[in-house]
């Protein structure tokens, strides 16, 4: 379920009004959430890009926090700017995708196990960090060194304003990236892959060399989205940007929106982080972890119940509903 | 350069504690060997076990014994809800869905236990003496529940080779379908798996209580540990896990030793990647 | 009333349907042959009969039970045992807990060493290494053990499906023998076989399976002199 053309422009043109209209004093927070869904939901697509092949990452935390960690620690320590710090990340990054990749292409390493070998990457690097506490904090985590003021250079501003736009644009990249991708030959490549390997690689199909780059891919966006939000919050710490939990909060989003349509990452996201954001609001610091238990609860049961997301299950339902009337015309 | 005796008291303690992380490697196996799906939340179930002794030993004054038993039936009952409340009606479904659903469970107990329990950490504080060997100590709290997990480890192994139920388990891991044409039902199977699955659990929370407190993330503390030896030894392979536990609780405790705790997981995991990349199929994998 | 009796069966994978409308009957202590090319549905038939795979329409009536859409291991436990193609044994456990694990049903559980004994007897070269990991025997041996593990089952009707696969052709000969004795020991068989000619010789009856309907039925005599027989003796 791709959205027309004129119905996404419209979109578009919407969320970039956000920040023009009046919300009752309101404004600081709703864009906070926005940045966090537009980033999030960014990074959610990057996830997609391997899950939709059946390259299940539990562990693209990994990612995230390697990612946003050598941004913030090149910047604190030698006053390396992000733009230039980012690149580092992501060419760091290729490299971990790569050296998972490899050997679990090669060997057809898939589905269960896969899934494991990448939580333990994404233990690795959380761990990493955490050892590390001279450099990064530990589990304290660390804070960005203030500039002082905006610069575009240092990725700091006071506007929030700015950082929306700057999520928006990002977010749009994104999903350009996904569509691309989507309508390329590695596409048609990749889904022969899922569908049998075997029979993929005896037609010239270079299985390995897709399943590398489709990762590395994946990987490197979610490290500009760990870039990002570490320049956004302008903080970094482990269990935010590594670690089990926030590699399955990212899985969570974007099957339950849709793994395989453009918006579905997007989709599942605002809904998780508004669900998160309710909770929290409406518990407080009242009963402390019912918020995040209900959360755990709602999750477990959404994907028991709805399998193939709020997207697929939306899409099932429409099929039915046009073939029903054809059912009965056919029979009348 | 360190006195050669720490080194050998940590090769020691890393055998002692090998004994229990195989208890957990091996549980989370047998399930993952017979149905085929990863129990993420594994090491979460030895938590909720842990807070069941603590609460039964420490706080109602239960003889140790007892709140072991204790532990160990309601690892069995975890075991045997987990799978028909969350497992059963995910058997078909795709992997990343079985892979959200045990995950989900992971946040649903973490943060549950925050709310019941708070994130103090609680341990269980027994006085056993130490004995001596050749300069090097050997606690009785590491020393009595590594025995015990050998003796669980060959009880699993006795069960799987010569009881009916146990050589049902191995064929139903070999060839599910066949097993079906046997007039199993494969339902009643998996039940009794999980069962066993969640024992071990219970008896690796009671022994684990002893050494280590307990707190609602526990599980991130052991259960990557856990994955990682899993597949290290081989996704579904008995005998690989436990070989695998042995080595990486010897790299944790040796350079743990040498360099810092944190860094001793570091290089156990590094090492784990590596291993990966020379050999993905774990350790003892059959080539082809 | 036959033993086991189908009718109006349609079967198939998703999209794809195997089994158009397939009717057949098997007497109690006959011996009953389903005979075809590749890729006929035979092995599918059995599949649906032993329950594994469900049928989208027909009966299948065992013994004046039905049982269509009940689950393998209940099927079983009727009566019916299946010898899947390619042996299906576990390939890790020994001889000896194989047999073992085909005496799984209560019923047979109850009699588990009148039946081994009488296994063993059957097949001497079983009783020579029950230690030994199933994968490892030869072809001949593993078709033996997988039809010794179907009998521990104390069955009324054993399917076999192409038991001749991927055995030489003294192998078949005398696998197809002590399918002959099975059956003087008063066993009701239904056995799917591509070596035609040999499985003619075994049988009383059987039917024609191509592209999933029955296109001929008859008794094993009248079958071998059809011409699609001395074609599949010539031509293949």
């Amino acid at each position: 379920m791709r959205a027309p053309r004129p119905l996404g422009v419209i979109l578009v043109i919407v969320l970039a009004l956000v920040p023009a209209l009046p919300m009752a004093g309101m404004k600081q927070y709703v864009l906070h959430v926005m940045i966090q869904i537009l980033i999030w939901a960014f990074i959610g697509g990057a996830w997609s890009l391997m899950g939709r092949f059946g390259l299940v990452s539990l562990g693209h935390g990994a990612f995230l926090g390697l990612g946003a960690y050598t941004a913030v620690l090149l910047w604190n320590f030698f006053g390396i700017n992000p733009w230039l710090a980012g690149g580092v990340a992501m060419i760091l990054t290729a490299l971990l995708a790569a050296v998972v990749a490899y050997p679990c292409s090669r060997f057809q390493v898939v589905g269960h196990y896969f899934g494991l070998v990448t939580l333990a990457v994404g233990e690795v690097i959380r761990l990493l960090i955490v050892a590390e506490r001279d450099w990064t904090g530990g589990s304290l985590g660390v804070s960005i060194k203030p500039v002082g003021g905006d610069s575009l250079l240092a990725m700091q501003f006071a506007d929030k304003r700015v950082f929306y736009y700057a999520a928006l644009v990002l977010w749009l990249a994104g999903l350009w990236v996904w569509a691309r991708v989507d309508r390329s030959m590695a596409r048609s490549a990749m889904e022969a892959i899922g569908e049998d390997e075997t029979a993929a690689a005896s037609v010239g199909i270079h299985v390995t060399r897709f399943k590398i780059g489709i990762t590395v891919l994946s990987a490197v966006l979610t490290a500009i989205g760990g870039v990002a939000y570490a320049q956004y919050i302008s903080y970094v710490n482990p269990d935010t940007l590594s670690g089990i939990g926030v590699s399955l909060r990212i899985v969570f989003a974007v099957v339950l929106g849709g793994m395989y349509s453009l918006l579905g990452p997007t989709v599942g996201t605002a809904l998780t982080i508004a669900l998160s954001e309710y909770l929290r609001i409406a518990f407080g610091l009242r009963l402390i972890g019912m918020a995040e238990t209900i959360y755990g609860l709602l999750l477990v049961i959404f994907i028991i119940f709805l399998p193939s997301g709020i997207y697929g299950s939306l899409a099932a339902l429409v099929r039915r509903q046009r073939r029903a009337p054809a059912a009965a015309a056919v029979a009348g | 350069m360190i006195d050669p005796i720490f080194l050998v008291e940590a090769a020691l303690n890393g055998i002692l504690l090998g004994g229990i992380l195989a208890l957990l490697a091996l549980g989370l196996n047998l399930i993952f060997g017979v149905i085929d799906i990863v129990w993420i939340a594994y090491v979460d179930l030895v938590m909720l076990c842990m807070y069941l002794v603590y609460y039964l030993v420490q706080v109602y004054g239960w003889p140790v014994g007892l709140g072991a038993l204790a532990s160990i039936a309601l690892g069995a009952l975890l075991g045997i809800g987990v799978h028909l409340t969350i497992i059963t009606p995910i058997l078909g479904s795709a992997p990343i869905n079985q892979l959200l659903a045990t995950g989900g469970l992971l946040f649903f107990l973490q943060s549950f236990a925050t709310f019941l329990w708070t994130t103090d950490h609680k341990s269980v504080r027994l006085s056993l003496p130490s004995f001596e060997i050749a300069g090097i100590f050997v606690p009785f709290t590491r020393l009595i529940p590594f025995a015990i997990s050998i003796v669980a480890v060959v009880g699993l192994y006795l069960f799987l080779t010569r009881t009916f139920v146990g050589t049902a388990i191995r064929a139903v891991s070999q060839d599910r379908e066949a097993m079906a044409l046997m007039g199993a039902n494969p339902q009643r199977i998996y039940i009794v798996t999980s069962a066993v699955g969640g024992l071990m659990a219970g008896l690796a929370g009671a022994l684990l209580i002893f050494q280590y407190s307990v707190h609602p993330f526990f599980g991130g503390q052991f259960g990557p540990l856990t994955f990682m030896i899993c597949v290290l030894g081989g996704l579904g392979n008995m005998v690989g896990a436990f070989v695998a536990s042995f080595i990486m609780s010897e790299i944790i405790s040796l350079a743990g030793v040498i360099w810092s705790t944190e860094m001793g997981y570091v290089i156990a995991f590094v090492v784990f990647i590596v291993m990966i990349f020379a050999r993905p199929g774990g350790i003892l994998a059959r080539r082809g | 009333m036959s033993l086991l009796e189908l009718a109006g069966v349609t079967a198939g994978y998703g999209a794809f349907t195997a089994l158009w409308d397939v009717a057949l009957r098997v007497e109690r202590g006959e011996a009953v042959a389903v005979v075809g090319p590749n890729g006929a549905g035979k092995t599918t038939l059995l599949r649906v009969i032993s329950g594994v795979l469900p049928m989208r329409t027909g009966t299948l009536t065992f013994d004046g039970a039905a049982l269509a859409g009940h689950p393998a291991h209940d099927i079983v436990a009727h009566g019916i045992a299946h010898v899947p193609e390619g042996r299906r044994l576990f390939p890790m456990l020994s001889v000896a807990d194989n047999l073992k694990m085909g005496a799984y049903l209560p019923t047979a559980r109850a009699r588990y060493r009148e039946s081994l004994e009488r296994v063993y007897a059957l097949f001497p070269v079983l009783a020579e290494r029950p230690a030994q990991r199933a994968g490892s025997l030869s072809g001949g041996e593993q078709q033996m053990l997988a039809i010794g593990r179907a009998l521990m089952s104390r069955p009324r009707l054993i399917l076999l499906d192409e038991p001749s696969m991927g055995l030489a052709p003294v192998m078949v000969l005398r696998l197809f023998d002590l399918i002959r004795r099975i059956r003087a020991e008063g066993y009701t068989i239904l056995v799917v076989e591509q070596n035609v000619r040999q499985v003619l010789k075994l049988v009383d009856r059987a039917y024609l399976l191509e592209v999933g309907r029955i296109k001929m039925e008859g008794r094993a005599a009248e079958l071998a002199e059809q011409d699609f027989v001395r074609k599949a003796y010539v031509g293949l």
